[in-house]
């Protein structure tokens, strides 16, 4: 074990070459670059063995990904807002040839106005194409969910592309002490990936013809048994994780306070990293609060959420995200968790466009919320927090 | 492997995306009179529907879907595109 001592960005790169990456077709946009230059750097000094894959564009990296990854190489990319954008449609097909390609993905918000400042929309707007979504809240935590991301996307059972989102700036530009293990520690935990359905060319295969409603019906629901299986598995591989390198960032929740609160926030991101001071100044004041954090918001922790807040006087949920016409994302999702609980569920949206959400304004939006509980007795609010 | 996934595979085979031949709306037919034996048919045709027999080329009626390239490439105008349900089949 050593530390080391670099950016969001930086370790994200350290951790793919520690993961014995073999093909990274990728394409820098703002601000994921850093992971793209420090890869093609590992590379050009013989650190690395992979090959970098440089692309006219984010739909032709994925497209190149999934290639690589169906002919049994571990692959991995990153990308950022339009760019994620624009792999859209690749995302669906990375799912449904089950290729369990990992991604780093720094959220940012997407234009216009042109913003380079972080926001989680455009993560969130990708919840649907059936990739594992871990979010998480330091630099270390991105070390080590890139090295579980292999170990549960590769997992027979599981089969599922696997992108790791965290802010831009905030965390991809800040530089934080990591504990990074040896590279035989990580190689004993991650085994080499063997994959070689398609390179037997005694058999030869192709993947993807047209599929008839009976069939496609069946490959769809067989993509949501693996959602469902990945749960043991982020379980399973998150604690042997733990128990062999000593860092442990909960499964598909992290919870803190969880015994002794009665008023919960529930986010995910940076903005919980946040959110955990702002627990301090809360419970100094005599409000018993706590946190959830979710870590991976597909697949979505229902059950975990239903548990801890059973009982809870209020919830209050923080979205950096934005759904249009409709209630944002963990709003949405912590809401329907809920449904049939007798739980008061408040939603605020922050810190849109890298506006700034810190532990002092996320205290203020608590006591808010429970002042409108309190006067208005309302079951469900949402509110744009501009200030 | 031992995946637990409904995956979308196909094997290679003839016809493997089912008899594409009733797609058709206009048939192409050689005229053999005319015809050259230049193949340049059979390595165009999109759909590998024209198989050479007897140093000639033959159209599969079963998958060509009637797309006209044979018979806008021919140098020799040998192939005409023809329209009704009974012809070639």
């Amino acid at each position: 074990m050593k530390w080391v001592l670099d950016t969001g960005n930086h370790i994200a790169a350290l951790a793919a070459k520690y993961a014995r990456v073999q093909v990274i077709p990728i394409y820098p946009i703002t601000p994921q670059t850093s992971i793209a230059e420090l890869l093609s750097e590992f590379i050009e000094r013989g650190e690395m063995k992979a090959r970098l894959i440089r692309v006219e564009s984010e739909h032709s990296a994925m497209a190149a990904a999934i290639g690589a990854s169906l002919f049994g190489a571990r692959t991995f990319t990153a990308t950022s807002s339009h760019g994620l954008a624009l792999m859209h449609e690749m995302l669906h097909w990375a799912t449904g040839a089950r290729t369990p390609i990992v991604m780093a993905v720094v959220n940012r918000a997407l234009g216009p106005p042109w913003s380079i400042w972080t926001e989680y929309t455009d993560t969130m707007s990708q919840r649907d194409t059936g990739w594992i979504q871990a979010y998480v809240i330091s630099n270390q935590e991105i070390f080590d969910t890139i090295i579980q991301a292999y170990k549960i996307a590769e997992n027979r059972k599981v089969m599922l592309p696997f992108m790791v989102c965290f802010e831009g700036f905030t965390i991809s530009h800040t530089a934080e002490p990591v504990s990074v293990p040896e590279q035989e520690e990580i190689d004993d935990f991650l085994p080499s990936y063997e994959y070689d359905l398609l390179t037997n060319f005694d058999n030869p295969l192709t993947l993807g013809n047209v599929a008839f409603p009976d069939d496609y019906f069946k490959m769809r629901e067989s993509i949501e048994k693996s959602m469902r299986e990945a749960r043991n598995t982020i379980i399973s591989v998150c604690s042997e994780y733990s128990k062999k390198f000593g860092q442990d960032h909960g499964f598909l929740i992290q919870p803190f306070f969880e015994e002794e609160s009665n008023i919960f926030i529930v986010t995910l991101g940076g903005v919980a990293g946040e959110a955990m001071d702002s627990i301090k100044i809360l419970r100094n004041e005599n409000i018993k609060a706590g946190l959830v954090r979710i870590r991976f918001f597909r697949p979505f922790p229902k059950e975990e959420l239903r548990e801890i807040l059973r009982n809870a006087e209020l919830v209050v949920t923080l979205d950096r995200s934005t759904s249009f016409g409709a209630d944002p994302q963990v709003f949405c999702e912590v809401k329907s968790a809920l449904y049939g609980l007798d739980v008061p569920v408040y939603g605020a949206i922050v810190g849109l466009g890298g506006k700034e959400i810190d532990y002092f304004s996320i205290s203020q939006i608590v006591k808010h919320m429970m002042r409108i509980r309190k006067e208005q007795g309302k079951m469900e609010y949402l509110r744009w927090y501009m200030k | 492997m031992d995946s637990q996934q409904v995956l979308p595979l196909s094997k290679p085979k003839i016809g493997v995306a089912g008899r594409t031949g009733f797609w058709r709306s206009l048939t192409p037919i050689i005229d053999h009179d005319k015809c050259v034996k230049c193949l340049l048919c059979v390595v165009l045709c999109p759909e590998a529907s024209i198989v050479v027999e007897r140093d000639s080329p033959k159209i599969l009626y079963e998958y060509c879907k009637g797309c006209g390239i044979c018979a806008e490439e021919c140098p020799v105008k040998a192939i005409s595109m023809v329209s009704g349900d009974e012809v070639g089949t």
